[in-house]
């Protein structure tokens, strides 16, 4: 099968994939997009969230087939140049990261709750991260981050 | 594996009558779980996502229509207030990432005992209308759960909408998991009140091997109602519900039900939640409509 869709910005078109396949499994081992990461595979974690269509989606439950024709965004895709994108600069100056496997699902999800909600107070934060798993900050650091890009942008 | 991406609904059920094996797929948070595990080989795959007639939801005669294809971050932002029982149990649903992309439909089509648009269906006698290239034929949904993950869809045949009646008294939902997102319910309760109809009605999750009502609870709060509340409407503003109705109500719900002990809890745990979550219900429900008239809130 075919996937014709435009990823970060740029149309891409796949061959070969395999109609059940994950637009996660498509992105990490097609496209050459790794930073959406790969751990559960059920949804459970968040860590593969993109946006699809610019609604934050489990890229591991997405079969690739319905990404055709729509628009993909990755972590890769939020950095202009090497200006990283501010919610990427805050989670770096919180010291939200720790293994950095949570990291760019949470990303993907702080970036789509600040644009429609510049100003969310600690029970939005938590609410809007409950998919997103981290097995290593025990949160408080990625709260303070988000507070933080909160505080110091005007999110894209 | 093949692929079927049909474009109009036509295509969608012409797609189901010639490969009654494939599995159709909406938002693909149960079906991809299936097929990342290995557990699910479906000969095809039927993508329903491209169908605009299943996204969208409006009015049909007296009733609200849900395209089967809507998420529940639609019907939490735009339905609350139409359909409230529902738009409470759809804020319980996953995570955020999943209500973007779960939908009615898909529950339905899941048929799981631990749904949770189930038991909101059931109190508000929501019809669920399957179509094929055969005709289109409207049930209510308490016909439509067989069995654990069976349901009246035919192999041949779509979930096309699910029909609510409006909602015209308060209604109210709620579930119990170990936290507050992510939790598929160890047990889970839907109430609604008719006052103008003089009714009610009561239904349970994930405490049995389908969805159900549950009638004896219903009917005892049913005349206890008429009895002491619903019948005096002008003066119901002072007219608490006694503690006594209350907790009956609560016994007649866990009796109602028929749980098992499995890893989410056990069939104890399961009648005891839900006598707590009734009575709890209740109370808010009543609350609602004694401060509030008839409005659901
Ligand atoms: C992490 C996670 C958390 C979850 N939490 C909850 C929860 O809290 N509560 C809950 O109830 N569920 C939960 N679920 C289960 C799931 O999200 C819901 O059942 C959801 O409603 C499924 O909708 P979907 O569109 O994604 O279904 P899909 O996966 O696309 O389909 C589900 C089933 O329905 C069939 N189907 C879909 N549409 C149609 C149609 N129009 N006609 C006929 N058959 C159809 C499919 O063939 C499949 O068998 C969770 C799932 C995950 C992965
Ligand atoms: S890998 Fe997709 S949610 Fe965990
Ligand atoms: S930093 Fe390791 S999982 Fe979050």
């Amino acid at each position: 099968m075919h996937l014709n869709c435009v990823v970060n910005g740029e149309p891409r078109q796949v061959d070969n994939v395999w109609p059940g396949e994950s637009l996660l499994y498509t992105l990490r081992e097609r496209m050459g997009l790794p930073g959406s990461k790969n751990a559960c595979e059920q949804g459970e974690c968040g860590s593969c969230t993109v946006y699809l269509d610019e609604v934050p989606v489990c890229a591991c439950l997405v079969p690739a087939g319905q990404a055709q024709g729509r628009r993909v965004r990755t972590v890769e895709g939020l950095a202009e140049a090497t200006q990283l994108d501010p919610v990427q600069r805050a989670f770096l100056e919180a010291g939200a990261v720790q293994c950095g496997f949570c990291t760019p699902g949470l990303i993907i999800t702080v970036h789509d709750l600040l644009r429609r909600n510049p100003r969310p107070t600690d029970e939005d934060i938590r609410e809007a991260l409950a998919g997103n798993l981290c097995r290593c900050t025990g949160y408080e650091k990625i709260l303070d981050a988000v507070r933080l890009a909160a505080a110091e942008s005007e999110v894209r | 594996m093949e692929f079927l991406a049909p474009t109009t609904w036509q295509d969608a059920l012409a797609a189901k009558a010639e490969y009654p094996d494939a599995v159709p797929v909406a938002g693909g948070t149960d079906v991809m779980v299936g097929i990342n595990s290995g557990r699910l080989r479906p000969s095809a795959l039927l993508d329903l996502g491209r169908v605009t007639d299943l996204t969208d939801w409006g009015l049909d005669g007296g009733y609200l229509r849900l395209g089967a294809a809507v998420p529940y971050r639609r019907i939490i932002e735009e339905l609350k207030d139409k359909a409230p029982g529902l738009g409470m149990a759809a804020r319980t649903v996953g995570s955020p990432q999943i209500r973007n992309r779960g939908t009615i439909g898909g529950n339905l089509g899941t048929g799981s005992p631990a749904g949770d648009c189930h038991p909101p269906l059931l109190v508000c006698d929501a019809v669920i209308e399957l179509a094929s290239v055969r005709g289109v034929r409207r049930i209510p949904v308490t016909e439509f759960f067989l069995g654990p993950k069976r349901t009246a869809v035919a192999p041949d045949e779509l979930i096309a909408a699910v029909l609510v009646p409006p909602a015209d008294g308060p209604q109210q939902f709620a579930k119990v998991g170990t936290r507050n997102a992510m939790v598929i319910a160890v047990c889970s309760f839907a109430l609604a009140l008719t006052p103008e109809r003089g009714w009610v009605r009561a239904a349970i999750g994930s405490a049995g091997p389908v969805p159900t009502r549950a009638y004896t609870a219903e009917q005892f709060l049913t005349e206890a109602l008429q009895q002491d509340g619903f019948a005096s409407r002008s003066g119901r503003g002072d007219v608490a519900l006694p503690e006594s109705v209350v907790r009956r109500f609560g016994e007649l719900v866990a009796a109602a039900a028929s749980p098992i002990d499995d890893v989410r809890g056990t069939a104890a745990y399961r009648r005891h939640a839900l006598s707590v979550l009734a009575q709890r219900t209740l109370r808010w429900a009543w609350e609602s409509y004694r401060g509030r008239g008839d409005r659901c809130t």
